[in-house]
């Protein structure tokens, strides 16, 4: 440094001293805003109209009715708690046949084997296709009276089924589209997990005599654990969400009955359909609040397990 | 630890999205252009919309005015209304939409701009030209908020090979009707002697001619909630009990796209629906008894044939518009007497009196479609939905007991349940 340009290097110097000791920030940044800016805001803004009667027109006047809206979703019988064991029966019900056949399915993949990679893209197809376009595929394969899977049973002398535009059978069948789509992802992490566990442990299992059936209990399902539980988490988290085959198969509402009807497809209604802004931001709250809660547990869990 | 904290951060990432999903979608702005000299035309998925679309050169042409068209399915088109509209967005300028559904919540959240000034302007125009039932359908209290485009009126589309087999006449009563699916359903056992929407909210404008037609309405003289009058319930016991007995499976879940998908493949005998579906129901291309499907008016019962007949499209401007002259000169085109003629040589039955007076405005018409509108006309009710604005979740309330009747319960039961709640949402809005 020469001494000319002492006064602007001092600036420069004063400016990179301040920028090291706050470089955490700087580098955090971007980030940070980004996250205000898609997550913070629009969920601030829910949770100012969850306190008001917000209807029909965002323009019109808009007052607090304080916790009226949480009021009228928390004791509301009829639609808002029926969606919420919907929600809750789609979601256990999905992640454990996922679970189950995700970890069948990773098993059967972990060896190498001829035509591996043929295989591993088969399986990845249904992850890969647009819901929306899923959805409008199973609802014509369902179609009762012209769709194919009428005719499947029929071939084996089995009779008819309602499948989707039963009631009794909506949920119970989407949950099966569900499965189909997302066992691969399923897949996908438990391969991951298993591929990077370390031989030794299951050839000194192996060595000292345990079954195969041992070996996957006591060696293999414990070091996968981490893996385990965070696809159980990401998909459950997912499932809880689901929105797009529902609302390609039932629409909004989720039929006539609301039979598929989830806290989503209700939020859904009340907003767009109905136009109770200020309902539909309390569901959405109260939904919030109920993954956070999952979430909690899930990591609470763990701390206690590690 | 450290996997902890990332999974921790992903799923109260992902969980937060759950809820930003919803307030996320006003975030989304096109990019329009709003005030600058291209005029924004927002219409929603029907043969009127092509037909415009076909003629807009001419108005390019003769205004200098460039017009960016965009044409959206009803769902699509309702969510992007919302979502622009609350945004007091300047994207869009002339603006289609359903009177009987939208009209009244529209004009309460002041997103149209008044035209009672422009339609009474120009003389050669003629807004007295336009049907009473149509100019109504689109004015709240003295406010004329959209110039009516198509209207549309009940029709009961039927399979005439069926019923020369049978040996029957076009049924003219509910009794007649009934019989015929009746003996249809014995001769033919493996297709479905009739077949009709049953969704709950889709079936309530088809449902509504039946309503009418045995003497009952949704509302009663005191404008009190009538949905469960012996009438009514009559007539949710005939319709759900057709779709019982004689309809396709799965009926609960079926809007007009289903049905009619099954008419086109030969399965349905009778069916029920908006004249606006004519042209799909004797669709070639997409049928191949296309040439056996006739046109027939509603039947009658206890209280006469009482079909609906609506305007079911008006077009408006967006209050937030920055381009309403030129809007409104579009308007003025789309809707001119010679437009509506040409339209409704295209298949559009337009809202005008006097093009239903020309021949031909009429020609171009099926003698048996034409002759059922021209009937309704004279006899048809001018509302298929329950008139307010929670719309919506009144067509939920009164289309609960249909679904009721079709799946074979108590519909007095159901109907005493849909009437509480639709009379609770009639007594918000006073």
């Amino acid at each position: 440094m020469t001494q000319t340009n002492l006064r602007g290097s001092q600036f420069g110097s004063s400016l990179s001293i301040w920028a090291n000791r706050h470089r955490k920030w700087i580098f955090a940044g971007p980030a940070v805003i980004f996250v205000a800016a898609l997550i913070i805001i629009p969920l601030s803004y829910t949770i100012y109209l969850s306190f008001t009667d917000a209807a029909n027109s965002l323009r019109a006047e808009i007052n607090f009715i304080g916790f009226e809206n949480y009021v009228a979703v928390l004791t509301d019988t009829t639609r808002f708690w029926p969606a919420v064991g919907r929600t809750v029966t789609f979601t256990v019900g999905v992640v454990a046949v996922e679970l189950a056949l995700g970890m069948g399915i990773a098993l059967l993949l972990r060896r190498p084997f001829r035509g591996e990679r043929i295989v591993r893209g088969i399986i990845l197809l249904p992850l890969v296709a647009t819901p929306i376009a899923v959805g409008m595929m199973w609802r014509l394969i369902f179609e009762p009276s012209i769709g194919f899977a009428n005719q499947l049973l029929n071939w084996f002398g089995l009779p008819d089924n309602g499948w989707i535009s039963d009631p009794n059978q909506a949920l119970p069948t989407l949950m099966f589209v569900d499965i189909w789509q997302w066992t691969p992802m399923m897949v996908l992490i438990l391969l991951a997990g298993l591929t990077s566990l370390p031989d030794e442990p299951d050839e000194a299992a192996r060595v000292d005599g345990a079954s195969a059936f041992q070996r996957f209990r006591y060696v293999t399902l414990p070091l996968l654990m981490p893996a385990l539980i965070a696809a159980v988490v990401l998909r459950s988290i997912d499932a809880f969400k689901t929105f797009d085959i529902l609302y390609a198969t039932k629409g909004t509402g989720g039929g006539s009955l609301h039979e598929v009807e989830t806290v989503n497809i209700y939020a859904y209604g009340e907003n767009f359909l109905y136009s109770r802004y200020g309902l539909a931001s309390a569901v959405l709250v109260v939904f919030f609040a109920m993954v956070l809660i999952l979430v909690a547990i899930q990591l609470l869990r763990r701390k206690k397990d590690y | 630890m450290k996997k902890s904290t990332i999974l921790r951060a992903t799923s109260l990432a992902v969980a937060a999205s759950a809820v930003v999903a919803l307030a996320g979608c006003a975030g989304g702005a096109d990019a329009g252009t709003g005030s600058s000299g291209t005029l924004n035309v927002t219409l929603a998925n029907h043969p009127w919309s092509d037909a415009v679309k076909k003629a807009l050169p001419d108005f390019e042409k003769e205004t200098g005015i460039k017009v960016d068209l965009n044409i959206y399915d009803d769902e699509q088109l309702a969510q992007l209304y919302n979502v622009k509209l609350n945004a007091a967005s300047d994207e869009l300028d002339v603006m289609m939409f359903k009177p009987l559904q939208d009209t009244l919540q529209m004009s309460t959240n002041k997103w149209l701009v008044d035209l009672s000034d422009d339609v009474t302007k120009d003389a050669g125009w003629d807004w007295q030209d336009f049907q009473e039932s149509a100019r109504s359908s689109v004015t709240v209290g003295d406010e004329v908020v959209g110039v009516p485009i198509a209207t549309e009126t009940a029709v009961l589309y039927y399979r005439k090979d069926l019923l020369a087999a049978a040996g029957l006449d076009v049924p003219k009563t509910m009794d007649e009707l009934t019989a015929a699916v009746k003996k249809i359903h014995e001769l033919n056992p493996d297709i479905y002697a009739f077949g009709a929407r049953g969704e709950k909210s889709a079936a309530v404008t088809q449902f509504s001619s039946f309503l009418y037609s045995f003497g009952g309405d949704w509302v009663d003289k005191n404008g009190k909630a009538a949905v469960d009058s012996p009438e009514a319930i009559k007539a949710y016991e005939y319709l759900g009990g057709l779709i019982k007995d004689y309809g396709p499976p799965g009926s609960v879940d079926m809007n007009w796209p289903q049905v009619m998908g099954l008419m086109q493949q030969g399965l349905v005998a009778f069916y029920p629906e908006g004249s606006s579906q004519y042209n799909n129901a004797v669709d070639p291309s997409k049928s191949n008894i296309a040439d056996q499907i006739g046109v027939a008016p509603i039947p009658s019962g206890s209280d006469g044939s009482r079909p609906y007949n609506i305007t079911n499209f008006a077009i408006g401007i967006n209050s937030g518009s920055k381009n309403q002259d030129n809007a409104w000169k579009f308007i003025q085109w789309a809707t001119s007497k010679d437009n509506v003629l040409k339209f409704q040589q295209a298949d559009v039955p337009g809202p005008r009196t006097s093009v239903w007076a020309d021949p031909a405005g009429t020609s171009a018409l099926p003698a048996d479609l034409l002759k059922v509108i021209q009937t309704n006309g004279d006899i048809g009710v001018g509302y298929d939905r329950p008139v307010l604005i929670a719309v919506a979740a009144a067509r939920e309330a009164v289309g609960t007991p249909l679904v009721t009747a079709i799946q074979g319960g108590d519909v007095a039961d159901a109907a005493k349940t849909a009437n509480a709640a639709f009379q609770d949402l009639l007594d918000k809005e006073k």
